[in-house]
């Protein structure tokens, strides 16, 4: 019987009260106590008896509390629209955050095993993560038995011809141990072995290309095609989810390390990955390669004086920056989910107290306090589903449209997708926005307020339950502070930003990518009749002022940093003795608008057999002379002695939230044949006066005549790569200002709401003050001071809680300082302003209360 | 108090339980028990309700106004305290009734079509 007797507790409370005792004894005198088989026979009868049963009643209820709701809702749709738009509001902004942040942050990468995948660096002071040369690559690779094996790759961009219009492709140049390492298999073919590294001809498409360039066919194995002029052969394609180490690479070929490559231990390019042995853990791999570090350190002092390693879980290989980003973008859509619980417990609240006569009756009749909380929990749960369904769809359209918001350097997918978890996600949000916003009015509306609801013109509403709606006002208007705080901040950020002097003038230049394959055009020599026509024939277009090429764009190529050591002093490789080398063509500053301080432009003449030279940037001069004149001075840069001749302003090498390296330009002639290949021009940049329209077509024209096989990629104006510095922060700050936006309005709603209640409630009391000789602009001002002081509530703890969040997305903040008063004032001003058009029309109302008629109406 | 005609309607068909125990209800009060000796003893034991399928149709009728709590108990000497007794209300007696118009007439229809309840 005890067993029965517990299954009662299926049933709900009130039929259990009701009926449990005559339950338990009929069920008794039905199966009297037995032998084991007839207590066997009683559990299998109580279980076919009460489960069946005790869910039929509770379904019973579910659907008389359903009809009550729809007659309820058909009362007042208002109120079940208003409310199932918050919940979808609240629910899709969670659910759209979850799952950016979810795909980012949470899930896996998509390799077996990933958190057993290793990042390895050099580290230099100044420098916390840098590539690995191929020499230390190589004997890291050897000692380190932490590993069971260890690849490496890099990225490059190579000219794929001999299919149609020429194309530039970004493709990944990896050692043949590279994809056994992350543990991916090919979708068709195989995948490169040692065989491949020597011969150094065979290519792996990705998916996309496969699908693209080649019609998806399955006999694509051992076909040929042609990188920058020479003949590559397909070996396999990599499945559509294989992304490595960007989601922009196009196909993939092996490296190999010639005896040059790794006797250069300060030619640092190659991104290196490991895979940890069963056993070890990050701390002991971190421990060994400290060690095999320090005796490169004594081995090759010249190089690796000052290389130490640092390695990171590949997870953990995402910028503080885009974690921060994310987290924001989770708090914010929190802080939106809490306003949206908080008004909606509110408008419940201020229904439950215009039902509380209804209620009041229900109780009389005898509905005990647990069905009436059910009874409110039902509605709130029934908004909050249909709220939540909403929301999911609003989810749904939004996240592609928070792509922007994935990091371009991860291997995964452009978007997120719906998935498993943030439908769990999603549905436990809702849960939670059902109770959150239900269970505070249900459990006060069957607090057994009693027989008080039932006097006539009762006030109720009063005291502490007009504190609880007071409370959960002051909340919204809080999450909103907080909002509008850290939006005001990323704003102040982004501006801050956007003033940030360039060093260049980029009004009206145009940019284009015209990348010489290699090692056609490995001699400077041979560049040279290609940069000569193409810049006479561009210069000579109607309305073009200057051209000139480099060998990457500000902003766009960030890295290229050699170590300086002034003639006659060591060379020390870290960051305060490095700066960053391009090679330029003559009339580069004057079309970029870079001020020559002192001294001259790089010039024709400057040939392979005239002195070498250098052009440098005042900070680099400040650093070396800071009291002298540095013209005639030499250094020690990019393998040889240059002379500077000229002094030329700085430029933002890194873009505008990162400090730059100063820098050194070089003349494009004066470079040995096939050496410092990377570094050979390939980014034309042409200034126009500013009526011409940009004259891309004729441009096109002049490479084709200059080189048929060329491809021209990256057009740009440059205008355009200084505005993609804030691009991410505009899609955030469109994001968050959007968000914060919707707190307001939801704050307005919720201050109006409970002051045009309040002012409802004290009808009668406004009548006798006014009787009593109040004049109406007491009265408006007692009502506004009731919502300023509301707000009030709300402010000072948005603000502490908004500065908590400032110093926590600090590194978002461009250095705007968390307390900045700007972004304060205009926070606090906006949400007096939004408390005033809340109080606006309830005051309005109350100014107007006839005494006669409100103490009549009693 | 009339009785409408519509309201008996909306109550039709009635489930075979709700039916019993308005049966069983019809000539005397009866406590829930009692109601399902009462049940398994008009139809041999075929039909033996369960305490829970009893106790929700209970429920169900008390809220639909087909039964009510009996007023009268029998002598104390006969009582259990912890019972409570049913009776069927008029409204009770007019849906039972109207159940059965409805059981006949679609027994009368059958048998016009030559069905019997026989076994061939």
């Amino acid at each position: 019987m005890r067993f029965y007797r517990a299954l009662l507790l299926l049933y709900p409370v009130s039929f259990r009260a009701e009926y449990g005792a005559e339950l338990r004894a009929a069920f008794e005198r039905q199966h009297p106590a037995g032998d084991v088989f007839a207590t066997l026979a009683m559990v299998a009868a109580a279980i076919a008896d009460v489960v069946p049963n005790a869910l039929a009643v509770h379904w019973d209820i579910l659907r008389q509390d359903l009809r009550y709701m729809l007659r309820a809702i058909r009362q007042s749709p208002g109120f079940a629209v208003t409310a199932v738009l918050v919940v979808a509001l609240g629910v899709g902004a969670n659910t759209a955050a979850f799952s950016v942040a979810d795909f980012v942050l949470i899930r896996p990468l998509p390799f077996p095993q990933p958190d057993r995948l290793i990042k390895l660096w050099e580290k230099t002071p100044g420098y916390g993560q840098m590539e690995l040369s191929p020499g230390n690559y190589r004997d890291w690779k050897a000692s380190a038995k932490s590993f069971t094996s260890m690849g490496a790759y890099t990225d490059v961009e190579v000219n794929l011809t001999g299919a149609g219009e020429p194309q530039r492709l970004h493709i990944g140049w990896v050692t043949s141990d590279l994809f056994s390492v992350l543990g991916v298999r090919p979708l068709i073919g195989r995948l490169f072995n040692a065989a491949d590294t020597v011969a150094g001809r065979s290519v792996i498409l990705s998916y996309a290309l496969w699908q693209t360039q080649f019609g998806a066919d399955t006999r694509i194995l051992g076909s040929g095609v042609e990188l920058d002029g020479a003949a590559y052969s397909v070996i396999g394609v990599m499945p559509p989810d294989f992304h490595f180490p960007t989601r922009d690479i196009a196909l993939w070929t092996t490296m190999g390390f010639d005896a040059d490559a790794l006797a250069d231990r300060a030619n640092n390019y190659l991104d290196a990955v490991g895979r940890l042995r069963d056993g070890a853990t990050l701390e002991s791999a971190r421990a060994e390669v400290d060690v095999i570090a320090a005796r490169l350190r004594r081995e090759f002092p010249k190089d690796n004086e000052s290389t130490g390693a640092a390695i990171f879980r590949m997870t953990d290989d995402l910028s503080a920056r885009s974690r921060l980003l994310l987290l924001a973008l989770c708090g914010a859509a929190l802080c939106i989910l809490l306003l949206a619980c908080a008004n909606l417990a509110n408008l419940l609240l201020a229904r439950a107290v215009s039902r509380e006569r209804e209620i009041a009756v229900r109780a009389a009749l005898g509905a005990g306090r647990e069905r009436l909380v059910r009874q409110l929990v039902t509605e709130s749960v029934v908004l909050a589903v249909m709220g939540g369904a909403i929301g999911l769809l609003v989810a749904v359209v939004a996240v592609p449209g928070l792509a922007r918001l994935v990091p371009d350097n991860l291997p995964i997918e452009q978007a997120p997708t719906l998935n498993v978890r943030v439908l769990v996600f999603a549905a436990a949000t809702i849960a939670l926005t059902g109770l959150g916003f239900g269970i505070v009015p249900a459990l006060r509306a069957g607090a057994g307020r009693g027989m008080s609801g039932l006097r006539d013109g009762a006030r109720a509403g009063g005291g502490r339950r007009q504190r609880v709606r007071g409370a959960l006002v002051a909340i919204e208007v809080m999450a909103s502070v907080v909002l509008l705080v850290s939006s005001g901040l990323l704003v102040r950020a982004m501006w801050r930003l956007q003033s940030v002097d360039t060093g260049f003038n980029a009004d009206g230049v145009l940019t284009l990518r015209t990348a010489l394959p290699m090692p056609r055009y490995a001699d400077p020599l041979a560049r040279e009749p290609f940069f000569t026509r193409v810049l006479a024939d561009v210069r000579a277009l109607p309305g073009v002022t200057s051209a000139a090429y480099i060998s990457g764009l500000p902003m766009v190529m960030k890295g290229g940093i050699w170590p300086v050591a002034v003639t006659g002093h060591e060379v020390i490789r870290d960051a305060a003795n490095s700066a960053s080398l391009r090679f330029v063509t003559p009339q580069f500053f004057g079309t970029l608008g870079i001020p020559i301080r002192n001294g001259r432009d790089v010039q024709e003449t400057d040939a392979f057999n005239r002195p070498f030279v250098a052009v440098v940037s005042e900070s680099f001069a400040k650093r070396y002379w800071p009291n002298e004149d540095p013209i005639g001075k030499h250094v020690q840069f990019a393998l040889h002695d240059r002379e500077i001749v000229g002094i030329v302003g700085d430029i933002r090498v890194r873009g505008l939230e990162q400090q730059s390296e100063p820098q050194v330009y070089v003349p494009y002639k004066q470079v040995e044949a096939g050496s410092l290949v990377y570094y050979a021009p390939k980014d034309l940049v042409v200034r126009s006066s500013s009526t011409a329209a940009a004259p891309l077509p004729q441009i096109r024209r002049i490479v084709r005549a200059a080189d048929p096989s060329q491809p021209i990629s990256d057009v740009r104006t440059m205008d355009e790569i200084v505005a993609d510095q804030t691009a991410s922060r505009l899609g955030q700050l469109r994001v968050l200002g959007m968000l914060a936006a919707i707190a307001l309005l939801l704050a307005a709603v919720g201050i109006h709401g409970l002051l045009s209640f309040t002012v409802s409630r004290r009808t009668q009391e406004i009548g006798v003050r006014v009787a009593l000789g109040a004049q109406s602009r007491q009265i408006v001002s007692m009502v506004i001071r009731e919502g300023l002081l509301l707000s009030l509530a709300g402010v000072i703890p948005g603000l502490a809680i908004a500065y908590a969040a400032g110093r926590g997305m600090e590194a978002l903040l461009a250095g705007v300082r968390p307390n900045d008063p700007i972004a304060i004032g205009v926070a606090i001003g906006a949400t007096c302003v939004t408390a005033l058009l809340g109080c606006a029309r309830p005051a309005l109302r109350a100014s107007r209360v006839d005494p006669s008629e409100a103490l009549r109406a009693e | 108090m009339t009785i409408q005609r519509s309201a008996v309607d909306a109550m039709l068909p009635l489930p075979p339980a709700t039916f019993h125990i308005l049966m069983a209800l019809a000539d005397e009060d009866r406590h829930g028990y009692a109601i399902i000796q009462d049940v398994a003893a008009r139809t041999d034991g075929e039909l033996k309700l369960s305490a829970g399928t009893l106790y929700r149709s209970i429920q169900r009728m008390l809220d639909q106004g087909l039964i009510a709590e009996a007023r009268t108990r029998p002598a104390p000497a006969l009582d259990d305290e912890r019972r409570r007794y049913y009776a069927i209300t008029p409204f009770g007696v007019a849906v039972a009734r109207a159940e059965m118009r409805r059981l006949t007439q679609l027994v009368r229809l059958a048998r016009a079509r030559g069905l019997t309840p026989e076994t061939t």
